[in-house]
């Protein structure tokens, strides 16, 4: 078979900020941040009241109202994006066989939003510990084991292939791209939808971050409250989002003349086997996890353009990967720029890998690095170009992107542009 | 292509912890299905569910760990140590020349269900007492990665690793996804599935589903294939399973091999109403065509076995396209345990191991009158011996989820 | 206001939110025993403040928790506090 290369012809995001690709671009290159208090619930009961929050009116996306029913937050996000990215892609209908089309869907948190509501309904507001099963809704079984939710990308795309949910925590957005890209490479399939979504800014989830400190307390400045990278940093800021890919065997996808974003040449996961939410300070799995990444794409570590780093902007990420930058990339750390989305967009859990693979595309896409918003005050222990406040235009051809989540998952991704002549 | 051993397992399941108990009472036809009896459960309309007895967490977990796991999450852990010791690998103590370390073993242990009882409870705390009583281990004690994300930690595992969730046909895809892994580089991999959510309000999910059985009388509660079938029983426990590289396991002198594993293939159902074909079939030819085998080879078939009358019909007429009429032996001992989720696959595929073993296919409990239609060769009433080779698993998730394994023995 | 915590209380909190290891001792005096040595991390001790807060309504701050090296100081910390009936440094009352 040879050598498989996989390739990105199709982008769907709904992100805060934004309602679909171009306005998520537009945010990221003018380093305009999209956190508020939250206003889905009243927060003030709680540490942390700033997330980044999506403006999705699931009418206006063309949703039913059977399909509202049936779907839930977390998946209509998915679906609307699998929407988006097959009619990017142009990729028609029937073009693969239906059983030659994967699916691999990433979330952390799956229908959180969703058993949270129901939880308040069966235990009338939480005073009961027996809820009653007559009040259950017929959805119930779905948010316990959300087998719907890759099953609604599936019934979208019209996939009969390997389908399934890459729940990896906060690395899943990366590593369902990945597994996708595994099942084309090995041959499989020869098309995938990948991604991830999470809808995770409902309360029980929010507490749980609170609890260990995680996500920031400043309230009181919604919109400067994420800052990777930053000395004042002091924890994420919780968000909702999802991000949809067409992925596509190479050859096939030149051969029907696709719009080639980029090609995933490389990618890696380790676990820490460490803590299950702390980090070591030298970083050496997620150095690991690049070098894997970069020696499957046949890279030298000078070849990288720009790093898409995880950033979360609590004191320990950012210290942890400015290490993993330092001893995995060597000398070239210093020169690459390296920035934070999650600056601007905020956290979203299992989705922000995707969503930052996106933001990688359209970067090669556009030769604009994204900035990382709210970087004032630079932090003695992360001394590299955070390419902070304003985006910068320059050639963007190999980039890699950096995931790190509890369980001690540390994973990365290398895009490259196919240059001139697929572009 | 490297080949893709099982060199150790372990299970938790309502009739056995540990693969031999376990393996005793399934050829012993002896169920653990009853009455619920972790809260009362007399007002829901199902009542009974496999559970786990005589489990003591303390006895098999450092006391460090119990605050912050799930009952779910403490039988993975349980599990994966008994899995390890069984392969012959303790990580981080015996890592003497040949021995896998570090980078080379990795985990994927699928969860269709989550940490549901821990994180039932602190649900409650939030809403009846305030966001400041939710524990701090809930920001991990329910996510569907924790169980691999303990494994890893526990035994210093830093290979690729992953969690996946396909409901009841997650825990093959997890074994599917720990070959691959192996065969892109990974010496070993701990792979296999485990589940419980028997607290009022995961067993409330459950019965939402609408595939429970309403049934008293635990020998006719779930009764895959018969025509009085009425629904599942649910279940908890799981198993998993040691992946190694054939070579890994000779380098090092691992003391057993159970099995291949010989090919896996996973396929998604068309949406309901489309008028397409349940991809079941699709995913046994499949299965078959990557292990290089044919129908002919395959000397036993562990079904999904739903215990639900379409679904089982449709799972005969799959097996029966594939093998012709009465054409393979097929069997279910989950009729004893219930349905697993995501355990459910990996403590067929530890049975059918067992079956290459010992030369044994266990029957299907209770199950008494197959309709004739359905063209079945069902083992019932006591266990057949047959000088099994070769044996395919099969599990279906809700919502359209099929994965297939094939094993084989381990010198064929 | 409530009564002073004793070693007893303590490590029953201790035991509830962290666990206990047999390897450390538990039941020998801890008193001075570093929490890492206890295989507390700060997880563990973020979970016992959240329990003290709750019974002995005395609110640590987390860069004093952070500080606390052994039981005696968390134990003289709180019990600071709660005889002098109002806050030590980086200790809020309920």
């Amino acid at each position: 078979m040879g050598e498989r290369r996989v390739v990105i012809t199709g982008i769907g995001v709904r992100a805060p900020g934004g309602s679909g690709t171009k306005e998520f671009w537009e945010l990221l290159v003018n380093g305009r941040t999209a956190t508020r208090r939250i206003s889905f619930f009243d927060p003030s009961p709680f540490r942390s009241r700033v997330a980044g929050e999506v403006d999705f009116d699931a009418r206006a996306e063309g949703f039913g109202p059977r399909e509202i029913r049936r779907m839930d937050r977390a998946t209509q996000f998915a679906v609307a994006c699998t929407r988006d990215a097959l009619a990017d892609s142009g990729l028609s209908p029937g073009a693969v066989p239906p059983h030659r089309i994967a699916v691999a869907l990433g979330t952390a948190v799956a229908s959180a939003t969703s058993l949270e509501d129901e939880y308040l309904v069966m235990s009338d507001g939480g005073k009961d510990w027996l809820v009653d099963p007559d009040h259950l809704s017929p959805y119930m079984f779905d948010y316990l084991s959300p087998g719907a939710m890759p099953a609604e990308v599936a019934w979208a795309v019209g996939a009969e292939g390997p389908v399934t949910m890459v729940s990896d925590g906060c690395t899943s957005g990366l590593d369902a791209v990945g597994y996708a890209v595994q099942l084309i490479r090995e041959g499989t399939v020869d098309a995938a939808v990948a991604g991830a979504t999470d809808t995770p800014i409902t309360p029980i989830v929010v507490a749980c971050f609170d609890a260990i400190k995680a996500t920031t307390p400043r309230d009181d400045e919604p919109a400067l409250a994420s800052r990777p990278f930053d000395a004042t940093r002091n924890g994420f800021v919780i968000a909702e989002g999802a991000a949809m890919f067409v992925l596509e065997e190479y050859e096939a996808a030149r051969a029907r003349g696709a719009p080639v974003y980029a090609e995933v040449s490389g990618y890696a996961t380790r676990c820490n086997a460490y803590h299950m939410t702390g980090l070591k300070k030298d970083g050496r799995e997620m150095a690991e996890a690049i070098r894997a990444a970069l020696d499957e794409a046949r890279l030298d570590r000078t070849a990288v353009d720009y790093v898409n780093a995880h950033g979360s902007g609590t004191k320990q990420n950012d210290r942890h990967e400015t290490a993993a930058f330092k001893r995995s990339l060597g000398d070239h750390a210093r020169r690459v720029p390296v920035s934070s989305i999650k600056s601007m967009i905020g956290h979203s859990l299992g989705a922000i890998g995707s969503i930052e693979i996106a933001a990688c595309a359209l970067a090669i896409k556009h030769d604009v690095v994204p900035p990382t918003a709210n970087l004032r005050t630079p932090d003695p222990e992360c001394d590299l170009d955070y390419v902070p406040l304003t985006a910068r235009e320059q050639r963007v051809d190999t980039v890699l992107s950096v995931g790190s989540g509890f369980g001690g998952f540390q994973s990365a991704m290398v895009l490259q542009g196919l240059g001139g002549a697929a572009r | 292509m490297s080949d893709a051993v099982i060199t150790g397992m372990s299970v938790a399941s309502p009739i056995g912890l540990g693969t031999e108990e376990h393996w005793k009472s399934v050829l012993a036809g002896r169920h653990g299905i009853g009455e619920v009896d972790r809260f009362d459960v007399s007002g829901y309309p199902s009542r009974l569910a496999g559970q786990i007895r005589g489990f003591e967490a303390a006895d098999h977990l450092p006391g460090r760990l119990l605050p912050q796991t799930d009952v779910s999450t403490r039988y993975a852990l349980a599990m994966a140590r008994w899995a390890l010791e069984d392969a012959g690998v303790e990580p981080g103590t015996t890592a003497g020349p040949g021995a896998p370390a570090d980078y080379d073993m990795g985990v994927v242990v699928s969860s269709a269900q989550g940490g549901f009882d821990f994180t039932h409870r602190e649900f409650r705390k939030l809403w009846s007492q305030g966001p400041e009583y939710v524990s701090v281990y809930e920001s991990f004690a329910w996510f569907y990665a924790v169980d691999t994300g303990q494994i890893s930690i526990r035994h210093g595992l830093r290979g690729p690793s992953a969690a996946l969730v396909a409901e009841q046909a997650g825990g093959l895809d997890a074994v599917g996804h720990a070959r691959r892994t192996v065969r892109r580089g990974t010496r070993l991999v701990v792979a296999g599935g485990v589940d419980s959510a028997l607290d009022p309000w995961g067993w409330a999910a459950q019965l939402a589903g609408g595939r429970v059985s309403t049934a008293r009388e635990p020998e006719r509660a779930f009764l895959p294939f018969d025509r009085d079938a009425g629904g599942h029983v649910p279940g908890e426990g799981g198993a998993i399973l040691v992946v190694e590289d054939a070579d890994s396991a000779r380098e090092r002198g691992a003391p057993r091999r159970y099995g291949r594993i010989a090919g896996h293939a996973a396929t998604f159902d068309p949406p309901p109403g489309s008028g397409r074909p349940s991809a079941l079939r699709r995913a046994v030819e499949l299965a078959l065509a990557d292990a290089g085998r044919t129908a002919h080879d395959i000397g036993v078939v562990f079904a999904d076995a739903a215990g639900v009358p379409e679904l089982d019909r449709a799972e005969a007429e799959a097996l029966r396209a594939v093998f012709g009429p009465y054409g393979v032996p097929v069997t279910a001992p989950k009729a004893l345990t219930g349905r697993l989720y995501g355990g459910g696959g990996p403590v067929d595929l530890l049975c059918a191991l067992l079956s290459l073993r010992d030369g044994v296919v266990p029957h299907t409990a209770h199950t008494a009158r197959v309709p004739e239609d359905y063209g079945l060769d069902l083992v019932r009433d006591e266990p057949r011996g047959l000088p099994v080779r070769s044996a395919l698993v099969l599990a279906r998730g809700r919502r359209g989820f099929n994965s297939a394994v094939v094993v084989t023995a381990p010198d064929s | 206001m409530t009564e002073p915590m004793d070693m007893n209380t303590l490590r029953r909190i201790l035991v509830a939110c962290a666990g206990e290891d047999e390897a450390a001792a538990p039941a020998g005096d801890i008193l001075d025993v570093p929490f890492t040595d206890l295989g507390y991390d700060s997880l563990a001790l973020m979970e016992s403040a959240a329990r003290i807060k709750q019974e002995f309504g005395v609110d640590i701050a987390d860069d004093v928790l952070t500080e606390l090296e052994t039981p005696r100081a968390l134990l003289d910390l709180v019990n600071g506090s709660v005889r002098a009936g109002r806050p030590a440094e980086g200790v809020r009352v309920a």
